[in-house]
């Protein structure tokens, strides 16, 4: 069948949906496919039943879907990202099972195995850390930096939007046609049209397309963000760590997402227009693919892993009660990383026909970002040293993350030898290496950032017994999966093989489903460990907005903090200014006088554009050419009928900010200020008693 | 941030609340700047690709079959007037000059660009008459990337125009359309600069190599 010869549904029929596959031949992996593609509808009938019985359509496209608030933008991004996490660790749990059945072919089918690692690869890189990363970071800049909002609401609701309908886009494949096979990575020829004529692909592509744009506008709005609305007297060497991160993360993205958009787009070129940018034939190159991939790709491991680095920094400085140490060299080794990042994407294809010499330029490179790492590491080390440690569940993870991080950074190391890649390319130690480098050093300060920030989006903390649980499976469950990877990598077992022979093999495998598993525990802790908290939050109130005796801005202000933020925009004195304030006693002024605040009003141009693209991308993977063109106009008509509504802004009266400033500032004098001591009890209201004049 | 908001975008008179409303002008622009950055990564890469595939013929037509410089030449011209009289554009609305020498500017840029779009597509038309089509070869494939993406940018360009005449008719010379002006004479000058480098590398590059 080719493009011309499409009806009006293109080519989608019954055969696109697995329950098709599962009464023509029945089977382990049928039922594997009927279940997953079960699981999504149940949880949309579920949602849309509880939505509905709960009559919650009205709040949630009122507060939320509408909203142009950061911190709601920053709290939605966040569940999504959590939705798809269950997900792809799920998926990781099925590969993990399918490789410890035995020597032998295991219970799945070659394709459905490989699909397998191909969604759950571009599920977890762009749907759980990059979403993830762009909640927190959405909901702490503005905060961080003094700010009422970012510098564009409504394109911040934009991104949301994008990234929403291309993962929703991973969840239709499961129920309608089949995911691509090639890996996140998507390397043509094997994914051109030649090989892989079916939908797969197109999935991939869309869904890379849309999230990238909307990774773009966001990266290019927090950029903005942190160098036009700091607040007055915020220099730059006075910024928060973690706001330097996201400033060197949006660098990159605003740099490196253009070779993931080209590498697709040429990608979708060639496979619906017979373009030959990657073909086999009439001077196709696919070496071009491989490049513009990682030039993208390496660039992305960073922008996920450096405001991981700011999380931790934050929260050992905190949970240590010090000033973070050598934070000069923090900044230094921050931006020497962004920038050489760029300069070693070729180790991800050292074995893929370049000289010797230009391996060795990209080995040497990618060594070299092991000292900026490594600066950051002693600073980490060194602002631990002789502080007021209180093991807090931030804490564990951060601790966890400094000594199992390194071991993923040593491998790192071992693996830029372009000598010792050869070596160990395609197998499972490189697999061990980057889940090594994405788990610790990414996700565990994901989670980090939740249980320390959760307080101030929802003014009650997080239970820490489940907390700890969760730290402990997680760490536990990470070292059992992966560690054993490692050896069975150095055995030769090579990435991505649905089946083995090697009878030697098999223990690892057993002790790596085993510690899936127990990253199943971990998952589920966070989940219970949630249900928990909202259930006793009546004893972890911390309404007065410090609950851990916090060193920057946000803590200065309520939880929940006020649509508004701050009251009146604080003026900026100190590097860690609120600590600064508290060591002074002047953390809780009163005002002079208030201000009139002008507000983004909501909008529902994001949601629009969440289901225009969705259903344009859905018409473009089926071949419903008369449905993509209509999307595609009704895309342009919805932008240009949005740059006609001039009425953006709302205002919030004085009178009405003064009247809740000074209720909270009542509440502030009527608390009693805790001690660490009782960080976790439920005395502590969110007023600390400072405990760093001693130590600094 | 300690800078006098009043110099931040001379650039424009902007009416009353001057602070307020530099300071937005100042942050829309800094934000568009950054896209025009990411754009320029796009472009760079697509130039690199074509650079990577000019050897890639395939036996089908190459650039000293299919490339004709007098249009190219006729269309350089164009585009670079378009470019003058977005300057002119400009020049009006910060001498506050009447909105009809506004309008006028803006008009020809839009015909320049229209003319500049009609001639590319007849340049394609003949290419694809003589065998030089996207379908035949790496090298045309790259081309084909390449000089349209750019010809996509100035479709663009050309509607944001018509959507701006609309919108100065409906709203008047706002603050906001003054700020959405200045954002469209740094897209379309983008838009000149690409085109520069797509006449050096693609087409003398490629009939010098190629």
């Amino acid at each position: 069948m080719t493009s011309a010869e499409t009806g009006f549904f293109g080519r989608l029929n019954w055969d696109a949906f697995p329950i098709a596959g599962l009464i023509q031949n029945p089977g382990a992996n049928e039922i594997i496919a009927n279940a997953a593609a079960a699981i999504v509808i149940v949880g949309v009938v579920a949602v849309v039943g509880i939505l509905t019985w709960f009559r919650l359509w009205g709040p949630l496209w009122r507060d939320w879907l509408t909203s142009a608030d950061h911190k709601k933008i920053g709290i939605m991004y966040i569940v999504f990202a959590i939705v798809m996490l269950a997900r792809g660790v799920l998926e990781g749990v099925v590969m993990r099972a399918q490789q410890a059945a035995g020597p032998g072919d295991g219970f799945l089918k070659p394709e459905h195995f490989a699909e397998l690692f191909s969604t759950h690869g571009t599920i977890m890189v762009f749907f759980v850390a990059v979403p993830f990363v762009f909640g927190v970071a959405n909901y702490l800049i503005p905060l961080m930096i003094g700010a009422r909002d970012v510098a564009f609401p409504v394109m911040n609701q934009i991104g949301l939007g994008l990234t929403v309908s291309a993962g929703l886009m991973l969840m239709v494949s499961l129920v309608v046609g089949e995911f691509s096979t090639g890996g996140w990575t998507a390397y043509p020829p094997y994914t051109g049209a030649a090989f892989n004529p079916g939908v797969g692909p197109d999935y991939w592509i869309w869904a890379i397309v849309v999230s990238g744009v909307g990774t773009t506008l966001t990266g290019i709005n927090f950029a903005v963000t942190i160098y036009k609305l700091r607040a007055p007297g915020m220099k730059f060497m006075r910024l928060p760590m973690y706001c330097w991160t996201i400033i060197c993360s949006s660098i990159l993205i605003i740099f490196a997402m253009p070779p993931l958009g080209v590498a697709a787009l040429l990608l979708a070129a060639d496979r619906y227009l017979d373009f030959h940018f990657f073909t086999n034939d009439l001077g196709g190159n696919m070496m071009n693919y491989a490049n513009l991939f990682w030039l993208f790709g390496h660039p992305e491991v960073y922008l996920l892993v450096l405001p991981a680095y700011g999380i931790y920094s934050e929260v050992f400085a905190t949970f240590s009660a010090k000033r973070l140490y050598g934070y000069n060299s923090l900044v230094i080794a921050t931006m020497s990383i962004a920038v050489m990042s760029f300069t070693v994407w070729l180790h991800h294809f050292f074995t893929m026909g370049q000289s010797a010499l230009i391996n060795a330029v990209f080995g040497i490179a990618t060594m070299l970002i092991a000292i900026p790492t490594g600066v950051k590491v002693y600073d980490w080390m060194a602002t631990l040293y002789r502080g007021r440690i209180r093991f807090s569940v931030p804490m564990l993870y951060s601790l966890s993350f400094l000594m199992l991080f390194v071991i993923g950074g040593l491998s790192g190391v071992i693996l830029a030898n372009p000598t010792v890649d050869y070596q160990v390319h395609n197998t499972l130690f490189l697999v061990a290496h980057f889940h090594n480098a994405l788990l610790p050093g990414v996700l565990f300060g994901l989670l980090a950032a939740y249980n320390y920030w959760f307080p101030k989006a929802f003014g009650f903390r997080l239970n820490e017994f489940w907390g700890r649980v969760s730290v402990f499976c997680w760490t536990i469950g990470f070292l059992l999966t992966f560690m054993p990877l490692y050896f069975v990598g150095l055995m030769g077992m090579p990435r991505r093989s649905f089946s083995w022979e090697d009878p030697s093999f098999h223990p690892y495998m057993i002790t790596a489903v085993i510690g899936a598993l127990v990253i199943t525990c971990g998952l589920f802790s966070v989940l219970i460990q949630l249900w928990v908290s909202i259930r006793d939050r009546d004893q972890t109130r911390a309404p007065v907005g410090d609950p851990w005796d916090g060193r920057t801005l946000e803590w200065s202000i309520p939880s929940p903090p006020p649509t508004y933020n701050f009251a009146i925009i604080p003026q900026v004195t100190d590097r860690d200014n609120f600590a600064a304030a508290k060591e002074r006693g002047q953390a809780y002024p009163t005002p002079d006088a208030y201000e009139d605040i002008e507000m983004p009003r909501n909008t529902g141009i994001g949601f629009v554009l969440c289901v225009l693209s969705g259903i344009w991308m859905f018409a473009l993977v089926w071949w419903i050419w008369w449905l993509a063109a209509l999307m595609t106009i009704l895309i342009i008509l919805a932008i240009i009928v949005w740059s006609f509504d001039t009425s953006t802004e709302i205002i919030i009266p004085a009178e009405e900010i003064r009247k809740d400033h000074e209720a909270w500032l009542a509440l502030v004098h009527s608390t009693a200020a805790v001690d660490r001591d009782y960080e976790s009890a439920p005395e502590n209201r969110g007023l600390a008693r400072p405990d760093m004049e001693a130590i600094t | 941030m300690n800078r006098a908001p009043s110099h931040s975008y001379p650039g424009i008179n902007l009416g009353e609340d001057h602070a307020s409303a530099h300071k937005a002008t100042e942050v829309v622009t800094f934000g568009f700047w950054v896209f025009l950055m990411s754009d320029l990564v796009y472009f760079g890469l697509m130039f690199a690709i074509y650079i990577t595939m000019i050897d890639a013929q395939a036996g089908g037509p190459g650039p000293h079959e299919l490339f004709d410089l007098k249009s190219i030449f006729a269309q350089t011209l164009i585009l670079l007037t378009s470019s003058l009289t977005v300057g002119l554009a400009m020049l009006a609305l910060k001498y506050n000059l009447p909105r009809a020498r506004i309008v006028l500017w803006f008009g020809m840029t839009l015909v320049l660009g229209l003319s500049f779009l009609v001639l590319e597509i007849r340049d394609f038309m003949n290419m694809s008459a003589q065998g030089g089509i996207p379908q035949r070869s790496g090298f045309l494939s790259a081309f084909y990337g390449l000089v349209p993406l750019h010809g996509l940018h100035v479709a663009t360009g050309c509607l944001w125009l018509i959507i701006l005449g609309i919108q100065l008719r409906v709203f008047g010379l706002t603050d906001l359309l003054m700020s959405r002006m200045v954002r469209l004479a740094l897209f379309w000058h983008f838009l000149d600069l690409i085109w520069i480098g797509i006449v050096t590398i693609v087409y003398f590059g490629g009939l010098t190599y190629g």
